[in-house]
């Protein structure tokens, strides 16, 4: 036991030597705290904004919406960048959390930023005043050439028989009710009763005629790779990178109109940094910056001057990472519906998963 | 016959529900396409990306940091709890125990939050340090846990004994009373390391910006796909962990 306790030791000691002592001080300029999706920015664009600009970044990440909001809520650390989605900047504006950004601080944002990703974002933030688009992407159908001849254009695809136990449903009750209540021609912000019994009876009916061979996240990503299903619901991002490892995939957007999703940078109101803060986000918006970002994260850009930079002409033109939104109707962005609307959405989730 | 066949078919079962999971890891880290649905080789790419990411680098320094330090603390700490438990009246022990058992049994994101708005009403800064103090909160009760029996075993009379023959308190606690709880200690210190090394809800919560573990790390990758270089990190720790397991079942003991 003696010999087991002495040899833990030692290698406890040997990786503190191997991996060495790290730990940063605060730049000349100061510091920024940053709170961002994991593996949603490229490495090498925070060491140039620290080079450039002697402000020091504290680099933060989170998993979900979800799990950012009662961090910051509780101010148990003063983040002053935010990069949360849509519908979560809606409930952050309505809690009062964030701070109304100053444009003219931000050159690159106002210039840089195409204008329909700003009109999209007036879903959730109405008049523009406390977000800046950094990435975003759409919801659709990705589906194997081999396995599905006929042409794709719709939801309704998504019920036919001839796919049974081959379909890949989103497992998270927005996404989820998203595909039903547009395919019925509703809004998918929808908090009439009727219109979500609807939908809630379509998702019942495709789920027991046993055409869903899951309900899954990440995982459509590489069942799709793998051949393991002919449709997914997908979102936009992951398009791409599956299009690469298997040439039989095809991502549409259905003509009944989706879901458009957009993550922006935020300033938090109890921050300390704010003018930092600013000049971080402004940096972000900088052409060659949010193209590294761009080919790091491969999610759409909503920057024109990065997407005019791309150098792969095939991607630069590609229709799933930049469609031009102005060709589909019936486009929305997820809104916060509010507490009795969540649960009701929450009601109807539980009956369609237990019938 | 048919039932040691039916033995080993059994055994032969548990052992590859056991590890499959993990060998399927151990297979995938050598894999050079970066998605589990494709094979494209036999490659130590990712065993060196690994090395030459400070990220997760870092976080490992802290996670073994973190577990070692909140481990050895709380085994002090707990061994302190049990020597005067054992000197308490039934009653009063039996209670204090009770309470001592409580957060173990309690959900985590509980204690998680809890930590977490007694950090924030005491104004105290979240980094490195509320993460250790929340390690070693939850810690203590797991060392107790397994010091305590041992406690009980003993004779009381050694250690009168040992007063008697002219020790001195401290002196008769560490020549009589030591040796016999020191594996107790032992495991309830290795208990405590693994507690804090698998913890991510308590982490979650008490943690600062910029500092990550490797729960946490893993935790933000989940939404763009788990990198392969976590499938690296975890086969050397496995392999890392067999060998110690091996050496020290095989070394032979010198007595």
């Amino acid at each position: 036991m003696k010999k087991f306790l002495c040899m833990f030791l030692c290698m406890v000691l040997a990786m503190q030597a191997l991996t060495g002592c790290g730990g940063k001080k605060t730049g000349e300029n100061g510091v920024v705290y940053v709170y961002n999706w994991g593996e949603y920015i490229d490495p090498e664009t925070i060491s140039m904004f620290e080079e450039e600009t002697g402000i020091t970044v504290i680099y933060d990440e989170f998993d979900t919406n979800e799990a950012m909001l009662p961090k910051v809520e509780a101010g148990a650390s003063k983040y002053d960048v935010i990069c949360p989605s849509d519908y979560m900047i809606d409930k952050m504006i309505q809690k009062g959390l964030l701070a109304e950004l100053n444009f003219d601080n931000m050159p690159n944002a106002k210039k840089n930023i195409g204008a329909q990703y700003y009109e999209q974002s007036k879903g959730f933030d109405p008049e523009n005043k406390y977000s800046v688009p950094y990435c975003w992407g759409t919801v659709g159908i990705l589906y194997n050439k081999t396995m599905v001849t006929e042409p794709v254009d719709s939801w309704s695809i998504l019920w036919d028989e001839k796919y049974q136990d081959n379909i890949l449903m989103q497992d998270s009750v927005r996404d989820l009710f998203m595909v039903a209540l547009k395919l019925n021609g509703h809004s998918m912000n929808s908090t009439n009763k009727e219109e979500l019994e609807a939908a809630k009876n379509k998702l019942i009916e495709q789920k027991q005629k046993s055409l869903v061979q899951a309900y899954v996240i990440d995982e459509v990503r590489d069942k799709m790779i793998g051949n393991e299903a002919a449709i997914g619901v997908i979102y936009s991002g992951e398009a791409i990178f599956t299009q690469r490892q298997n040439p039989d995939l095809e991502y549409v957007i259905p003509k009944e109109g989706t879901n458009v999703w957009i993550d922006s940078w935020v300033i938090c109101k109890n921050g300390e940094n704010k003018e930092n803060a600013e000049k971080f986000i402004d940096f972000m918006c900088r052409g060659d910056i949010a193209l590294m970002n761009f080919e790091y994260i491969t999610y759409s850009t909503p920057n024109t001057e990065a997407q005019r930079l791309i150098e792969d002409e095939d991607i630069r033109n590609s229709k799933i990472a930049f469609p031009n939104l102005d060709d589909y109707e019936n486009l929305e962005v997820f809104r916060y519906l509010g507490e009795e609307a969540d649960a009701m959405y929450n009601a109807y989730w539980k009956e369609v998963f237990s019938n | 016959m048919i039932r040691t066949g039916l033995k080993r078919i059994y055994i032969g079962l548990i052992f590859l529900f056991l590890y499959a999971p993990i060998f399927t890891l151990i297979v995938l880290s050598f894999n050079a396409s970066k998605t589990r649905a494709k094979w494209e080789g036999f490659s130590f790419k990712w065993y060196i990306s690994l090395f030459e990411n400070e990220a997760i680098i870092q976080a490992l320094q802290n996670t073994l940091m973190i577990a070692f330090l909140s481990a050895l603390i709380a085994t002090v700490l707990g061994t302190m709890a049990c020597i005067s438990l054992q000197s308490m009246k039934r009653k009063t022990r039996a209670v204090l125990i009770g309470i001592t058992n409580i957060p173990m049994l309690n959900a985590e994101i509980v204690t998680g939050i809890s930590l977490m708005l007694l950090f924030i009403s005491l104004g105290v800064t979240f980094g490195f340090t509320t993460i250790l103090l929340a390690h070693i909160t939850f810690n203590i009760p797991y060392v107790i846990l397994s010091v305590m029996p041992r406690m009980k075993q003993l004779n009381p009379s050694t250690y009168e004994a040992a007063l008697d023959l002219g020790a001195s308190q401290l002196q008769a606690f560490f020549k009589v009373v030591f040796p016999d709880i020191l594996p107790g200690i032992i495991s309830g210190f290795f208990m405590a390391f693994t507690m804090s090394l698998d913890d991510f809800i308590i982490t979650h919560f008490t943690k600062g910006p910029g500092i990550d573990t490797l729960s946490t790390k893993i935790y933000t990758e989940v939404r763009k796909g788990i990198k392969p270089e976590m499938y690296s990190l975890s086969t050397i720790i496995f392999v890392t962990v067999l060998v110690l397991m091996l050496l020290v079942n095989y070394t032979p003991k010198k007595k």
